[in-house]
């Protein structure tokens, strides 16, 4: 079993970041959120809002998965596209948003021309071009380099504050999921159940320098108190 | 002092015009010192000089050819080495070109040589300004006992079109043994690509299909193609018309074509299918937009090797039943026994294999843009 006794509720515009060991099942949690994987037991139900036709979850998947035979625009438009939405308004959508990520430039490039964040830019606005009702975000800085995910993480922060779109967020990283969440929701090591959920009253708007606060510092040492035993029991299983 | 200087280009992404970086090793220290190099490969080579000299001289040269032949290669190749070496950077480029077309000439010069001397026996290593000029021949000759040339007689083109109009240019065509392989190869290329690429992709989704399919292919895929022809044969009734030179070019193709597509799209990234399935694609759009550009990659792959598979059929076929054909001309020539021309028929097949994997190229660049 990889998951086991799971619920969670997320509210209407809520940053939820889910932290744990690796192998503990988060990534598996998200693609049964996303309907990609199957449910042995239990349910998982995402309200539709008023706006017919909106897509119920969008990934953003940690290998990018944005597709190399398509052009940056044509990759970020995919999900219009396969909703059948006509090209004008989803060229202007695409534009948009690679315009508020910096990448206007790169429109017509194929993604073996870009770098890690350029593509992972890609892959994140693909999703939120779809506009969705919950964006799944599956470790979606996990491959990238320290420098370039800071900067990234500050991006996602930018985004977060003009949408406002309920996001769920898997990582293993400490810094992220409090710099970044809501609500930080901790999972034990095999198999994967709720261990305890901690909510992160910072205040927003945040960025990096937000790490720097002493209040920053409380929460990571005490998520992360949890968290080191379960790592090392991880670990054990493992070996 | 010899130094190996390695240059490498930096263009980073974003910013214009790239940073050229060198790193130079002091060959010296790495290798023993250059000078004693020298001196071993002069004293090597002034010894091979001396040596043919007194063979030369005792008029024994012609008995010990070969391996003075052999040691003289191994000698050339040590001087280009050095040569390699020394060339400045910016003529780099050339040299390696110089090496990439020099060295061939150089053994066809050697071949020439050694055929005039009787070195080695012109009947059946013909030399090869003979090949290029029964070549010539055979492209501008029209055989009036089997009623073939190799091209067509292209220039003669006009003088029929005026008198007999499109039939006149029709019949000069269909006299070519290029056009008649070419059009066998094309037709059956065609035949068999298209059916096996839409089968495979219905195998690589469709576990069902697979399952049913995979050991039948398999086994036939072991199989000659050239051992179904007597039984292609058979299912037509003129078993020498142009009939069952394609079906077994097309089958061939096919059954390769088949596999590989099944295993270009088995190995798609699984991220996209779920991609693709996420963002709401339908199968149709799943089909369109992840599965036939995902396999493309392994596709083309497949389609270049079935070209010469089919050439390879095609030149086979020919040799066992045709009037007409490349191949049938080099067999033709290997009956009346005039090896030149066997020769030029090689060549020809080179030309057209060479041509035909270009075109292959060129498409490929056309369908696959986000390749490099």
């Amino acid at each position: 079993m990889a998951v086991d006794d799971f619920s969670l509720d997320v509210a209407d515009g809520e940053f939820v970041c889910i932290v744990g060991p690796s192998g503990c099942g988060k990534s598996t949690v998200l693609r049964m959120m996303a309907g990609l994987e199957t449910i042995s037991s239990g349910s998982i139900d995402i309200s539709p809002g008023n706006v017919p036709g909106k897509p119920l979850n969008s990934v953003v998947f940690q290998e990018y998965a944005i597709f190399p035979w398509k052009t940056v625009i044509e990759n970020v438009a995919f999900g219009l596209e396969m909703r059948g939405i006509s090209l004008n308004i989803r060229v202007d959508a695409a534009k948009y948003w690679l315009d508020r990520v910096g990448l206007t430039k790169f429109s017509h490039h194929y993604p073996h021309q870009l770098s890690g964040g350029m593509k992972q830019r890609v892959s994140i606005i693909r999703a939120i071009v779809n506009d969705p009702e919950v964006l799944l975000m599956d470790e979606p800085l996990g491959a990238l380099d320290a420098q370039t995910r800071v900067l990234l993480q500050e991006e996602l922060l930018r985004i977060w504050g003009e949408t406002k779109k309920t996001v769920i967020y898997i990582t293993h990283s400490l810094d992220e999921c409090v710099l970044l969440g809501d609500r930080v929701v901790l999972m034990s090591a095999q198999p994967g159940r709720i261990l305890a959920t901690y909510d992160i009253n910072l205040e927003r708007p945040r960025s990096i320098e937000t790490m720097n606060s002493p209040r920053f510092t409380e929460y990571r040492a005490e998520i992360w108190e949890n968290l080191r035993d379960e790592v090392v029991r991880s670990m054990d299983m493992q070996t | 002092m010899t130094r190996l200087c390695v240059q490498w280009t930096c263009r980073h992404k974003g910013e214009q015009g790239h940073s050229h970086k060198y790193l130079e090793i002091d060959m010296s220290k790495l290798y023993f010192s250059a000078n004693q190099e020298d001196r071993i490969f002069y004293s090597l080579l002034m010894t091979f000089l001396m040596v043919q000299f007194v063979l030369v001289f005792l008029g024994l040269w012609s008995l010990w050819a070969w391996p003075s032949i052999a040691v003289g290669f191994l000698l050339f190749v040590m001087g280009c080495e050095r040569v390699g070496r020394a060339v400045p950077f910016h003529l780099h480029n050339r040299y390696e070109k110089s090496l990439a077309f020099g060295f061939p000439v150089l053994l066809l010069i050697t071949w020439e040589i050694a055929g005039n001397t009787g070195l080695i026996n012109p009947l059946w290593f013909p030399q090869p300004s003979r090949i290029a000029i029964s070549l010539w021949d055979l492209s501008v000759n029209f055989d009036r006992f089997s009623g073939t040339s190799l091209l067509g007689r292209p220039w003669l083109v006009g003088d029929y079109y005026r008198k007999d109009g499109f039939t006149g240019v029709y019949a000069l065509l269909t006299e070519s043994h290029l056009l008649a392989t070419l059009s066998r190869v094309l037709t059956g290329f065609c035949l068999g690509a298209i059916p096996g690429i839409l089968l495979g992709v219905v195998m690589g989704i469709n576990r069902t299909v697979r399952l049913m399919l995979d050991t039948t292919l398999s086994a036939i895929y072991v199989l000659p193609k050239i051992a179904i022809f007597p039984i292609v044969m058979l299912m037509f009734s003129d078993p020498f018309g142009e009939g069952p030179k394609i079906v077994v070019v097309a089958l061939s193709v096919f059954i390769l074509m088949t596999i590989n597509t099944m295993v270009g799209v088995r190995n798609i990234d699984p991220v996209y299918l779920m991609a693709g399935k996420n963002y709401g694609a339908s199968r149709l759009q799943m089909m369109r937009h992840v599965i036939l550009p995902g396999s493309m990659p392994v596709i083309f792959a497949g389609l270049r090797i079935a070209l010469g598979t089919a050439m390879i059929v095609i030149i086979s076929v020919e040799f066992l039943r045709a009037k007409q054909g490349v191949g049938f001309m080099t067999f033709y020539y290997w009956e009346v026994l005039v090896p030149e021309k066997m020769y030029a028929g090689l060549v020809v097949v080179m030309i057209l294999g060479v041509l035909l994997t270009v075109v292959l190229e060129w498409f490929q660049r056309r369908v696959m843009p986000w390749k490099l």
